[in-house]
C-alpha cells in the first residue's frame, strides 16, 4: 500500500494524524484517551511507507477535533506528526504539532524514587528540552520511551 | 542572595554562593556575636531520614542567632507514622516556624514542600537527589583551603546516589574549577547531573581510578559507596576496596591535598589519615555552624 492509496479511503469528519512515528499509532490512541470503549470509529495505519520518513503510522478518528492541548501532547511522542482537520470529506485545516515548554497530568515521573510517585497529591510536571523530557521535581530526564510513562 | 527557598545549588549564582561565604566568615570569626540577630525567630527541623551533623548544626546555628528550633522529632512518633502527606505536614508546620529544614527519603520532596508553603524551605537532603546547605559548607572548606581559582578537585566514590555530590558538581559550575570524578562504572553520575554540568560548559573528566589523576589533585572529595547499592556482598567489598584512602594512597598526591568528606566515613579513610596535615574533614564539619547560620540570616 502506498502512502497516495492509503489517503484515498477518507473520512467524512474528524481528525487524520499524519507522519506519526512508526510504531506509536497506539500510543497516539492511548494519549487520546480512544480505548474501543467510545462511540468513536478509528483507522490504524502503521508502518506505512513514507518518502519522508521511511516508515509512519496514520491515525483517523471520526468525529473527532484535536484540542490544542491535545497537540502539544502529541509533540512529544509523534514530533514530526500533522494534522489534517477533516470536515465533509475536506481538509479545512493543516497543522504542525508544536512542543510546549512543559507538559503536566499527562506522563509519570519514571523515578520511583520521585517525590510524584509518593501518594502527595501533586502531579508530575515536566520541562519540554530539545531532545526529551525533565521532571520538574526530581530532575529525572526523559529521552527513550516517553510512552511508557503516559499516565492513562 | 534573595531567595525564598534553598531547593538546589543549581539555583545559587556564583555571586549568592559568595555571600553565603563571606557571611559565614564573618559569623566564623566570632561565634557569640551574633545572639541577638534573630532572637525569637523559630526553625522548624523535619527530619523523615536520620541525620547527626546536618540537624545538630542546622539547630546550633539557629541558637547562634538568638533564636530557637521546633523538632518534628523521629517519623515513628510523628503523624507521618499515621500516614500524614508531606504536604500535609508541612502546612501544618508552616504555622508554628519562620522557616522550615526538611529532610526526605523522596527526591524532589523539598520542592513539594515549597510549593505548598510560604515560609522559606532549606533542601537539606532528598534522597539522592541534592543537599545544597552541605555544598555550602563544602565550598566554605575548600575556599579556606585551597581557593576557588584555578583550582582541581576530584570527586570520588557514590557518585550515582551522593546528593552532596550532586549540588557540589553544579555549585562548582560558577567557578573556575576542573573537575575529575572517579568512580565504579555502576556508580557513575546520573544523567540528569552530567546534563546540567555539560550545559553550564564544565570542565569535567570521568575516571575508574584515583590513581589516574591523583598527583593533580587540590582537593579529594570522598564519599561513602553504600553497601545496599550491591547485588552481593563480595562485589561490594571489591569495589569499596578499590575506592579507600590511606597513608600509603596520599603517598602520590601533592603535600597540601585536602581531603574532604560530607561523613558519615564507614572505612572509605583509614583512621591513620586523620592526624595527616591532609585531613580536613572535621574541619569540614565544623564549618556547618557557620555557614548555616550565614544562610538562615539571609533566608530568615
Amino acid at each position: 500500500m502506498t502512502d497516495t492509496k492509503l489517503r484515498v479511503s477518507k473520512i467524512q469528519s474528524g481528525t487524520v494524524v499524519d507522519h506519526v512515528t512508526a510504531g506509536a499509532a497506539l500510543h497516539v490512541l492511548s494519549l487520546l484517551g480512544i480505548d474501543g470503549h467510545d462511540d468513536a470509529t478509528v483507522s490504524l495505519g502503521m508502518n506505512v511507507p513514507s518518502d519522508r520518513m521511511g516508515r509512519k503510522d496514520v491515525v483517523k478518528v471520526e468525529g473527532r477535533e484535536l484540542s490544542d492541548s491535545e497537540l502539544e501532547v502529541l509533540s512529544l511522542i509523534a514530533p514530526e506528526a500533522t494534522i489534517n482537520i477533516i470536515r465533509d470529506y475536506d481538509v479545512v485545516e493543516k497543522r504542525q504539532v508544536e512542543r510546549p515548554d512543559r507538559v503536566t497530568d499527562v506522563l509519570r515521573c519514571p523515578n520511583r524514587d520521585c517525590i510524584t510517585n509518593a501518594g502527595e497529591p501533586v502531579q508530575a510536571a515536566f520541562a519540554v528540552l530539545d531532545d526529551g523530557l525533565r521532571c520538574e521535581y526530581c530532575g529525572e530526564i526523559v529521552r527513550e520511551d516517553v510512552t511508557d510513562y503516559l499516565q492513562n | 542572595m534573595r531567595h525564598d527557598h534553598l531547593l538546589t545549588a543549581k539555583q545559587l549564582s556564583r555571586a549568592d554562593v559568595e555571600t553565603v561565604l563571606d557571611r559565614a566568615a564573618e559569623f566564623d570569626a566570632d561565634l557569640e556575636g551574633a545572639s541577638d540577630l534573630h532572637a525569637g525567630k523559630l526553625l522548624a527541623l523535619c527530619f523523615f531520614e536520620p541525620s547527626t551533623r546536618t540537624k545538630m548544626s542546622f539547630e546550633a546555628a539557629a541558637k547562634r542567632l538568638g533564636g530557637d528550633v521546633v523538632d518534628m522529632g523521629s517519623v515513628e512518633s510523628s503523624s507521618v507514622k499515621k500516614g500524614e502527606s508531606l504536604a500535609d505536614t508541612v502546612r501544618v508546620v508552616e504555622g508554628y516556624a519562620d522557616a522550615l529544614v526538611l529532610r526526605h527519603p523522596k527526591q524532589g520532596a523539598a520542592k513539594l514542600a515549597s510549593d505548598y508553603v510560604d515560609v522559606p524551605v532549606v533542601n537539606a537532603g532528598d534522597g539522592a537527589g541534592h543537599h545544597p546547605s552541605q555544598t555550602l559548607l563544602d565550598l566554605y572548606t575548600i575556599r579556606e583551603q585551597a581557593g576557588l581559582e584555578d583550582l582541581s578537585i576530584g570527586i570520588m566514590g557514590d557518585l550515582k546516589y551522593g546528593r552532596t555530590v550532586h549540588s557540589l558538581a553544579h555549585a562548582l559550575t560558577n567557578f573556575d574549577v576542573r573537575q575529575h570524578f572517579v568512580s565504579p562504572e555502576s556508580l557513575r553520575l546520573p544523567r540528569s547531573v552530567r546534563y546540567d554540568l555539560h550545559e553550564a560548559g564544565a570542565q569535567v573528566r570521568e575516571h575508574e581510578e584515583l590513581e589516574d589523576v591523583l598527583p593533580n589533585l587540590d582537593v579529594l572529595y570522598v564519599t561513602r559507596i553504600q553497601r545496599e547499592r550491591f547485588p552481593d556482598e563480595d562485589e561490594y567489598e571489591a569495589v569499596a576496596g578499590e575506592y579507600r584512602i590511606t597513608a600509603e594512597t596520599l603517598e602520590a598526591a601533592k603535600d597540601d591535598l585536602a581531603v574532604m568528606h560530607p561523613l558519615p566515613r564507614v572505612d572509605e579513610i583509614a583512621a591513620e589519615v586523620d592526624d595527616s596535615p591532609n585531613a580536613t574533614y572535621f574541619e569540614q564539619a565544623h564549618n556547618g555552624v557557620p555557614v548555616r547560620m550565614a544562610l538562615l540570616d539571609l533566608l530568615l
